[in-house]
């Protein structure tokens, strides 16, 4: 089947990943999943905007935020987003194992970053007692901390089974799209924790 | 064959591939910046009334870096690309335009 050749010199297209109709329509499809993902994301934010000062005498976000962590989670997400556009730097320039390998960087970032994410809220629950339970405050950080938190995970394990599920094939027409379109995803995770560290630390520290 | 093929990619193709890393690691080093510059304005303390807008413009262009240069909208062929996530931006905006004025009115 031709959507299956290997990409070699003669036959590698610009882009790979728009080369087919099928990478093509996932291509659009995903940007339109994205879209929804923002209104998604726009939601959860509108909640904890609405409710991040009912911490019903808990401990409010000053008191909780300590920004040296927020600091280092934005450093790792940011660098892991880095990471992943050398990787598509490479799948244009079809060289699978350099890319594969980019790709494994960004993993481990991304779990840097979740590995923070935990350490952070098992803090708050052990020295503070803050939960999802503890005040509608609480309930919205961990909506949309977890929401988001969750999405990284995911991505990660997508990741990990692209990498393995196409480890012997090489790069071709068929599985271009597929690592394209992680990587935008992972891009537009970052998207959403620029505006986390913004308007949840940033501006709860600010007041 | 990874090894013999990249040596023989169009090397123009090439060529262009590297010119867009190098704007996207500036547009990363500005990213940075960026960060840097938000968590210096909540350090130093600024009045809040002038602290906000900024740190939302450093946040809106840092997103604009990921979007145009890092999800390559920026590219043709993109436009399609940019119907939809502006759709979504725009009912994302209604969304929480919703949910503060009923909260704070």
């Amino acid at each position: 089947m031709s959507h299956d050749h290997s990409l070699n010199p003669e036959t590698m297209p610009h882009d790979p990943e728009k080369a087919t109709l099928e990478g093509k329509n996932k291509f659009i499809g995903f940007w339109f999943f994205l879209g929804g993902e923002t209104v998604l994301f726009a939601s959860l934010f509108g909640t904890y905007l609405a409710l991040h000062n009912s911490t019903a005498g808990g401990p409010s976000g000053q008191d909780l935020f300590g920004l040296e962590l927020v600091f280092v989670m934005t450093v790792l997400l940011l660098t892991s987003s880095l990471t992943s556009v050398y990787a598509i730097y490479h799948m244009k320039n079809n060289d699978f194992k350099k890319m594969a390998l980019w790709f494994v960087i960004t993993i481990i970032l991304g779990f840097g970053f979740v590995g923070c994410e935990i350490y952070e809220f098992t803090h708050y629950i052990t020295e503070y007692g803050f939960s999802f339970r503890s005040s509608a405050f609480g309930s919205a950080f961990y909506a949309l901390l977890g929401f988001h938190g969750g999405h990284v995970t995911f991505g990660l394990f997508w990741a990990i089974v692209l990498l393995i599920r196409n480890a012997k094939r090489g790069l071709n027409l068929y599985n271009a799209p597929k690592f394209y379109i992680w990587s935008l995803y992972w891009h537009f995770i970052d998207v959403v924790w620029v505006f986390i560290f913004t308007v949840v630390y940033l501006m709860g520290k600010v007041g | 064959m990874t090894e013999n093929t990249g040596s023989k990619l169009d090397s123009f193709q090439k060529k262009k591939n590297k010119e867009e890393m190098q704007q996207q690691l500036i547009s990363f080093a500005l990213m940075i910046v960026f960060t840097i510059l938000a968590f210096v304005v909540v350090i130093t303390g600024m009045d809040k009334m002038i602290a906000i807008p900024i740190l939302i413009t450093l946040a809106v262009v840092q997103v604009g870096f990921q979007f145009y240069y890092f999800m390559h909208m920026k590219h043709e062929g993109h436009e399609m690309a940019a119907v939809m996530i502006y759709g979504g931006v725009w009912a994302a905006l209604l969304t929480l335009a919703g949910l503060t004025v009923i909260t704070w009115w």
